[in-house]
């Protein structure tokens, strides 16, 4: 219990930890404050302008159209040729314009939906979160071992394993709570935004466990992240390892295959990316459409698809989990302390 | 007196890929006794570090066994780390925590009292710049904090590596009174350093480690005079009586080397016999005392590790010592 007293201090004393706590909440903070700037509430008042402007749209362009029918009427008259290229057939008759292309709702000011973009949102603070506990995961145990202190702390704990599993416990768990209550503050805040500058839905109780479903997915991916952080800097024994392999998997991941598999026209080249997976966790399910296939210019085509699930990302996610722990686990049993 | 440290036969190879397998310790036998200030002494390169590396489980052994306080580690490790302070080559802190925080954190990982932090803080000098970052700190001051957090959970055995590594001359008299204070109050110091002068002055016992084996061990006193060889130096009246004395002497079953205005003469039983044999010939010496010998001269004797005007020696250049075996036998 000492031990993780002693961690949990060690965590939040770290500057990384702090550092990228302020930035993570600064840049989190932003996200509500542009949505609230932006959205208006879709009032009677704003929707009875919205009307007026969009009649006067619709009859600015029917006025437009019947300067432009007259001057082509004029050109026909005057024995003119090539005004089909420039008007259209039969002087544009046919592509007048009508009320239903002016609707009201674009001229209606944004109007924030919880409903339908709330799970959205939970991507973006899912991905924010996820890399903030990467990089503080990783700094976590990574700087102990380069700077020393973690042969400091096997002199006072000699039992390798729960020293590392402790540390790891601690990260994970602070991470978990900070997930929490920002998760918490994310929807109280874009709640209120549907509430008082925008429009909530209908939030029956299936919207609201899927959207539980998703941010219970967003936290595992934010776990996981930090777990791979964690690891990966304590097998490497420092930060950059961890840092290292991150942007290299970013880099070979997400350009370097895309762009072998755009040049060798591989089939589905995407099941290939790890980025992939990680929307089909979120997204429940990606799909992966095959455009090479179909030859539009000659005939219609109903181009073939490939699903990714949320169960195929799991299998793959669990695989890099299981990875990392084992090595880590390992690398910390067998390695000497140096 | 008891032993708390029992090293016995501990082999440890670094294996490389590039570059073969290299044996760091070979047989590398130990003992210190409880309440003894006990030097630990090597060249470069020797295995002091390894040792106390292994012996604190941070490093595995490839054989042997090892004994603290009564127990075999590393297995018993858990048992007796907490009565086991060490410090371990240069001292490493995370360079932003303070001194204070440092030793807090270790304090809680440890179960000690927060009451203790202060209390070390005080005694290796640190209390007025506590609060400072680690980072901001000097050699000697890292040096100091790493001897406070040895001794934070008041060990029954307190190993440390070069602690005087930076240390002003103040400093090092001030580790020096400490160490033996200490040790009067039952605590056992296990000290390896390059400071010979300083083991010399400090210690009860040495070791003396070279390429993984000891080549020496016993009380401070008693390495010396095994290594005195019962040799006298010797001055005569004249440069004239010298060389003559010189062959009376080697004829007589001395073995004499002439050192500027005297005679160094050895293997001889006692020094009466050098007056007697000289006195019989008709020659009187002017000077007869033993040859004083220091650690220094001793450690570079046993270890082959003194400088040879014209040679670069390099840092595996040293004594190979014959196997041994059992605990410190």
């Amino acid at each position: 219990m000492s031990l993780t007293k002693a961690e949990v201090r060690r965590l939040f004393k770290r500057r990384v930890t702090r550092i990228f706590l302020v930035i993570t909440l600064v840049g989190l903070a932003i996200f509500p404050i542009v949505f609230a700037l932006n959205s208006k509430p879709n009032s009677p008042e704003a929707r009875a302008a919205a009307q007026a402007q969009a009649d006067q749209a619709y009859r600015q362009a029917q006025v437009e159209f019947e300067r432009m029918t007259a001057e082509c009427e004029a050109a026909k008259a005057r024995g003119e040729t090539g005004l089909d290229d420039r008007y259209g057939p039969n002087c544009g008759a046919d592509y007048g314009p009508r009320p239903e292309y002016y609707p009201a709702e674009q001229f209606l000011p944004y109007e924030f939906n919880f409903q339908e973009e709330f799970a959205p949102s939970l991507a973006v603070l899912s991905a924010i979160l996820a890399l903030a506990a990467f990089v503080i995961g990783a700094s976590f145990v990574g700087a102990e071992w380069s700077t020393g202190g973690m042969m400091n702390l096997l002199l006072w704990r000699p039992r390798r394993l729960p020293v590392l599993f402790t540390k790891l416990g601690v990260l994970l768990g602070s991470i978990l709570g900070l997930t929490a209550v920002l998760g918490a503050l994310w929807t109280a805040a874009f709640w209120s935004i549907g509430r008082y500058d925008g429009d909530l839905g209908k939030l029956t109780a299936g919207v609201w466990q899927s959207l539980g479903l998703t941010g219970l997915r967003g936290a595992t991916m934010v776990l996981l992240a930090a777990t791979v952080g964690f690891c990966l800097a304590s097998i490497g024994r420092h930060t950059a390892m961890a840092l290292g392999v991150g942007i290299g998997a970013v880099v070979v991941s997400e350009i370097g295959l895309r762009v072998a598999f755009e040049l060798l026209q591989v089939r589905y080249g995407d099941r290939y990316v790890l980025s992939t997976y990680l929307i089909a966790w979120f997204d429940k399910s990606i799909t992966i459409t095959d455009w090479r296939a179909c030859q539009f210019a000659q005939t219609a085509c109903e181009p073939p698809e490939y699903v990714v699930t949320w169960q195929h990302a799991s299998v793959l996610l669990g695989v890099v989990l299981v990875l990392s722990v084992f090595g880590a686990a390992w690398s910390m049993r067998r390695r000497d302390v140096a | 007196m008891p032993a708390v440290l029992e090293i016995s036969g501990l082999e440890k190879t670094y294996r490389s890929r590039r570059r073969g397998a290299r044996k760091a310790l070979d047989g590398f036998d130990m003992v210190v006794e409880s309440g003894q200030v006990h030097g630990f002494l090597g060249p470069n390169g020797s295995g002091k570090t390894t040792t106390l590396r292994t012996l604190l489980g941070l490093i595995a052994p490839n054989g042997g066994r090892m004994m603290l306080l009564g127990q075999e580690v590393p297995a018993a490790l858990p048992q007796v780390a907490g009565r086991v302070g060490a410090i371990v080559e240069s001292p490493q802190f995370f360079p932003n925590f303070s001194a204070h925080d440092t030793l807090s954190l270790l304090a809680d990982a440890g179960g000690v009292q927060k009451q203790r932090v202060t209390e070390v803080l005080e005694l290796v000098g640190l209390r007025d710049r506590a609060a400072e970052r680690v980072r901001t700190y000097s050699l000697g001051m890292k040096q100091r904090l790493a001897v406070a957090s040895a001794l934070l959970k008041k060990p029954d055995l307190l190993i440390l590596d070069e602690p005087a590594n930076g240390l002003d001359p103040g400093g090092i008299r001030e580790m020096r009174t400490l160490m033996r204070g200490l040790a009067e109050s039952g605590m056992t110091v296990l000290l390896s350093s390059h400071i010979l002068g300083e083991v010399q002055l400090i210690c009860d016992s040495v070791t003396i480690i070279s390429r993984g084996r000891r080549v020496a061990y016993g009380a401070v006193a008693e390495v010396l005079a095994q290594h005195a060889g019962g040799g006298v130096t010797v001055r005569m009246e004249s440069a004239e009586d010298q060389s003559v004395a010189a062959e009376i002497l080697i004829a007589a079953g001395a073995r004499v080397t002439p050192d500027h205005d005297r005679l160094i003469v050895s293997n001889v039983e006692k020094p009466a016999w050098v007056t007697r044999t000289l006195a019989e010939r008709g020659y009187y010496v002017s000077e007869l005392a033993p040859v004083k010998v220091d650690l220094e001269s001793v450690f570079l004797e046993l270890t082959q590790t003194a400088p040879v005007a014209g040679q670069a020696r390099q840092v595996d250049d040293s004594a190979v010592a014959p196997a041994q075996g059992g605990w410190g036998l």
